[in-house]
């Protein structure tokens, strides 16, 4: 799978930016910055894992990306190929689709399993007669491991597991390169998520699916991504190799996140030193100055105060912002 | 003595479709000091034996047989004011979600010094004085300030902070912790994780750690009992259910969870769904999800079976390795011949 991963990137993304106008009363808004400059690539057949903490921008982030939010700033490119005019856009919705985070509440309750699968089909208008999209529908459902007995259901009918490959199938329906997934395994039970992770992975290799997945589980993140990025407050603080971040994080947000996550080993978990960060992520709508993460960081120095550090590329892929990156290594 | 022992316990719904076994017989103690986890998927009754301790369940569920010992009192069918002693005073809760369990339209002040005006005779002053204390304890900044405001202007990891407090206001003995972190992100979770294990340390209270999350067990408890379909089906020391799992469903959790090293390898996954409580299976609940189902356990439910001094097993593929060996002793009085 690797010589594919080289090849040129199938998204990129370059300063992209997502405020919010929040209404503060009395006529006045004031710009919520949920995304704020944040700059990518990701590569054919591969998985780029997102994490970050609950308010960090990770789900906009997958949101602004298909446009179901018009971006406030930045460029987004498919295939090298700039996403402008609304055919563009259109066009790549056919390429790129989403999984969410809740089994429960994103599918229609009144609507049977064939007719959610079958809804983009429908939009897209992609099958020419009855029959043929009743056939794509079950070859759909085949695929994420459903039988045909399931498609006159309704979605309540369905444990959380099934559900989730319901949307599954849903989002594979317009055959896309591209595939948002918004933490599609949080909601679920531990034994049913190994299920459906491997299912992640087995559709990559058989459909050549590009992912950005975004969780904040940062195991399940370790096992499905080749490269990470980790996000603070709107802004993404360190990028790199699945393998790189986690053996030699850089910047001391995702040297405590990593620290933070509790390990399934008593010996381990006993041994490890963790590095527990002291207050609360701030308000997005009261951002601190320059870097968003000094508030919290036990090396801030004036100049955090001052400029936001640059997003640098330190060595090979890996980059990260920080400005005391001597001092904290 | 221990400080508590539930013994064969059995709470059911009764709903309009039929009578669901949530627990069904569940015995297990607690000593005091010791931090007890309780996993399980969602469910298999681990949050319902928590509240059955408490009796604070909804109007549906009921209290079937068993018993219930706190400190040598029987606490089922004790009635309702023996149990408002028990709460609160004697055991504490705090529930998963910290964002709806505290009343919005009080503030905070207020609802720390009902429970301690409730359950101790000091009075507002002292109430007071006291809700401050607990605040700086669960390191809240400023505390004379925050008494005064609602929760809402809190964020996530302080109002389960606030819960915490709350517990712990009235010094009881047992800490039921319901899924504690689950709402919360990583680095918030490891400070609630870090303040409870100090509280449990300076407070010496005995802690029910109820999770689904197996790293959250490994950092914090002493003991774990892994339920399934109502009922336990292992239990042990932490690192004996860790390094030597002798159930095929423990041992079925712990192969599906990614770890730092399974990156680019498949999972193990658990195969089928969570069980229908209103269909139970004949045999061992867990056979119709096992790989390696045998006869015996369709037809028949497993004994608990000893595994060594601190740690039991109900699964019969115990019997298959170990009972020839002599490592395994059977508690039932028919089991090994069946294989």
């Amino acid at each position: 799978m690797s010589e594919i991963k080289n090849n040129a990137p199938l998204i990129e993304v370059k300063d992209l930016k997502q405020y919010f106008n929040i209404n503060m009363g009395m006529f006045r808004t004031k710009p919520l910055k949920a995304v704020d400059g944040v700059s990518f690539h990701i590569n054919k057949g591969e998985t780029l894992g997102l994490v970050g903490e609950s308010g960090c921008g990770k789900t906009t982030v997958g949101r602004t990306l298909l446009h179901l939010y018009k971006p406030t700033a930045g460029e987004i490119y498919y295939k090298g190929k700039l996403l402008k005019s609304k055919e563009d856009i259109n066009e790549f919705r056919k390429k790129a689709t989403m999984v969410f985070q809740d089994p429960y509440s994103s599918l229609n309750p009144r609507m049977t399993v064939a007719d959610i699968i079958g809804e983009p089909l429908d939009i897209q208008k992609l099958t020419s007669s009855a029959k043929e999209r009743e056939e794509r529908i079950l070859e759909l459902m085949g695929h994420v491991g459903l039988n045909s007995e399931h498609a006159a259901r309704y979605a309540h009918e369905f444990s959380g597991g099934q559900r989730q490959r319901i949307g599954i199938a849903r989002a594979l329906a317009v055959n896309p390169d591209f595939i948002v997934c918004d933490e599609p395994v949080s909601a679920l039970d531990v034994s049913i998520q190994a299920q459906v992770i491997n299912m992640f992975a087995e559709l990559q290799e058989k459909l050549g699916l590009t992912y950005l997945f975004i969780a904040h589980d940062l195991l399940v993140i370790r096992h499905v991504s080749d490269r990470i990025a980790v996000m603070y407050l709107g802004k993404m603080v360190e990028l790199a190799d699945a393998d790189e971040i986690y053996n030699h994080p850089l910047h001391p947000y995702s040297k405590s996140l990593l620290s933070a996550v509790p390990v399934p080993d008593p010996k381990i978990a006993r041994a490890n030193k963790r590095i527990v960060l002291t207050g609360d992520i701030p308000s997005p709508l009261n951002a601190p100055s320059g870097c968003p993460f000094r508030t919290r960081c036990p090396y801030a120095s004036e100049q955090c105060a001052q400029e936001m550090p640059e997003f640098r590329e330190v060595s090979k892929g890996h980059f990260v912002a920080c400005h005391n990156l001597d001092k904290v290594n | 003595m221990p400080l508590l022992k539930v013994q064969d316990l059995h709470t059911s719904f009764f709903t309009d479709a039929g009578e669901v076994k949530a627990v069904n017989g569940v015995s297990f103690q607690l000593e005091r000091g010791k931090v007890l986890g309780i996993v399980g998927e969602s469910g298999s009754g681990k949050s319902v034996t928590a509240y059955s301790i408490m009796q604070i369940l909804a109007s549906t569920g009921k209290i079937v047989s068993g018993s219930i010992k706190l400190d040598g009192q029987e606490l089922v069918g004790a009635g309702e004011a023996v149990m408002k002693q028990v709460r609160g005073n004697k055991v504490s809760i705090i529930f998963q979600d910290p964002m709806t369990s505290l009343n919005p339209t009080y503030t905070i002040g207020h609802q720390l010094m009902e429970a301690i005006l409730l359950h101790t005779d000091r009075n507002k002053a002292q109430a007071k004085e006291r809700a401050i204390e607990m605040l700086r304890l669960v390191n809240i900044n400023e505390p004379e300030k925050r008494m005064n405001q609602y929760p809402f202007e809190f964020s996530g990891g302080m109002r389960q902070r606030i819960m915490i407090a709350m517990a712990l206001a009235c010094e009881p003995d047992i800490l039921i912790a319901d899924e504690p972190t689950t709402a919360l992100d990583v680095t918030i979770q490891a400070q609630i994780l870090e303040l409870m294990q100090s509280l449990q340390e300076e407070l010496g209270m005995a802690i029910i750690m109820i999770t689904h999350d197996l790293g959250v067990v490994a950092q914090m408890c002493d003991e774990v009992i892994v339920m399934y379909a109502g009922a336990i089906c292992e239990q042990g020391t932490t690192d004996e259910i860790f390094y030597n799992p002798c159930h095929e469903y423990t041992k079925g959790l712990m192969r599906s969870i990614p770890t730092t090293t399974t990156a680019g390898t498949k999972l193990h996954p658990i195969s089928g769904t969570p069980i229908d409580l209103l269909n139970m299976p004949k045999g061992c609940s867990f056979a119709p999800r096992c790989e390696n189902a045998m006869k015996v356990c369709l037809e028949k439910p497993c004994e608990k079976m000893i595994i060594n001094d601190e740690h039991f097993a109900s699964c019969w593929m115990n019997v298959k390795s170990g009972y020839e060996q002599g490592e395994i002793t059977l508690l039932g009085k028919e089991g090994g011949n069946n294989e």
